[in-house]
């Protein structure tokens, strides 16, 4: 079982809720995912419109643990408002704290990302940061308060997968203690179980079930990813050679020239 | 008393915040509100004063990613 400040979850997947083609559908898959959290955000609402308590509504039934995120800020001002907001909606401590920092790759600020989590887990929030995979900057997010990473695979909503095998290994080995979730950019099934192959203790994504032809099945088959990736890392896996080494045994072998 | 809502013009009689958010019919709605940007809780509502220019922001659950 995986934990995030001091909580068990009992999958390792962690979905999204934004851009299912309809509630049911949304239901569906957050079903057959077996997923433990659900990613949500704040948004404006209009005086007489209760579409936030029809999704609320909607949200409770799944039984799961809610993260809310502060997507779309782009200064800190603006991202710790919205924890603020988030925090009296949902009741929940829990914050997925966004500050991007680049429009078309949607790259976090750092600077700015690493002042508005220290504001927040000074404030009683436990922050689960959406970050790269810059070991300096995880190094100052662990300090500013924050008990989780959430180093991206690749930018949000590419499906590109892990765009930096390298740089995703060196955070997971620099702090192997640290809860760490691949967030965001994934696409396909494999690129999930590839990253649990790696050691992280989850993967959250959306738009990669949300956007399948078939919600509900592409969960399935991210859940199951998910599991086999977790299995493969807990098995210890062979090292990789560059020559063949023959697995059928040499000796014995018939005389046959 | 001229006031923005959500990044709309409004022209509204209200003295506080609480006031304002019945007035524009949230009253019992699940929403979460800043003022000028910044968090103002629940509780304080009806102790928040508005004046002319304030910028109110008023939120609600939503999807996300």
């Amino acid at each position: 079982m995986v934990k995030f400040y001091g909580t068990e979850v009992s999958s390792r997947l962690m979905l999204g809720t934004a851009q299912y083609p309809s509630p049911a559908i949304l239901a569906d898959a957050f079903k057959q995912s077996g997923a433990g959290i659900a990613t949500v955000s704040v948004r404006r609402e209009a005086g007489g419109d209760k579409a936030g308590s029809a999704f609320w509504d909607l949200i409770k039934d799944l039984g799961v643990a809610v993260l809310p995120n502060t997507a779309g800020c782009h200064s800190v001002r603006e991202a710790v408002t919205t924890a603020h907001m988030a925090r009296e909606l949902f009741d929940t401590n829990w914050i997925k704290l966004e500050v991007i920092g680049h429009m078309d790759t949607l790259q976090p600020d750092p600077f700015a990302l690493v002042e508005a989590a220290k504001i927040l887990c000074d404030d009683g929030f436990q922050v689960f940061p959406y970050t790269t995979e810059d070991l300096i900057l995880g190094e100052r997010l662990l300090h500013a308060g924050c008990e989780v990473l959430m180093p991206w695979g690749a930018p949000i909503g590419s499906g590109l997968g892990l765009s930096n095998i390298y740089g995703l290994r060196s955070i997971r080995a620099q702090f192997p203690d640290v809860p760490m979730v691949i967030d965001a950019g994934l696409g396909l099934p494999s690129q999930a179980a590839a990253a649990m192959e790696l050691g992280f203790d989850a993967v959250l994504l959306n738009t990669a079930v949300a956007k399948a032809g078939d919600p509900a099945q592409m969960a399935q088959g991210f859940a199951q990813a998910v599991e086999a990736g977790r299995m493969a890392y807990e098995a210890d896996p062979m090292e990789p050679r560059d020559m063949a080494a023959p697995s059928t045994p040499v000796i014995g072998k018939a005389f046959l020239e | 008393m001229k006031i923005t809502v959500n990044g709309e013009a409004k022209t509204l009689e209200a003295a506080t915040l609480a006031e304002a958010l019945e007035a524009l019919g949230y009253g019992g709605a699940k929403v979460a509100t800043a003022v000028n940007e910044d968090f103002v809780p629940a509780a304080l509502r009806a102790a928040t004063p508005l004046s002319d220019g304030d910028r109110l922001e008023i939120v609600a659950p939503r999807q996300g990613g």
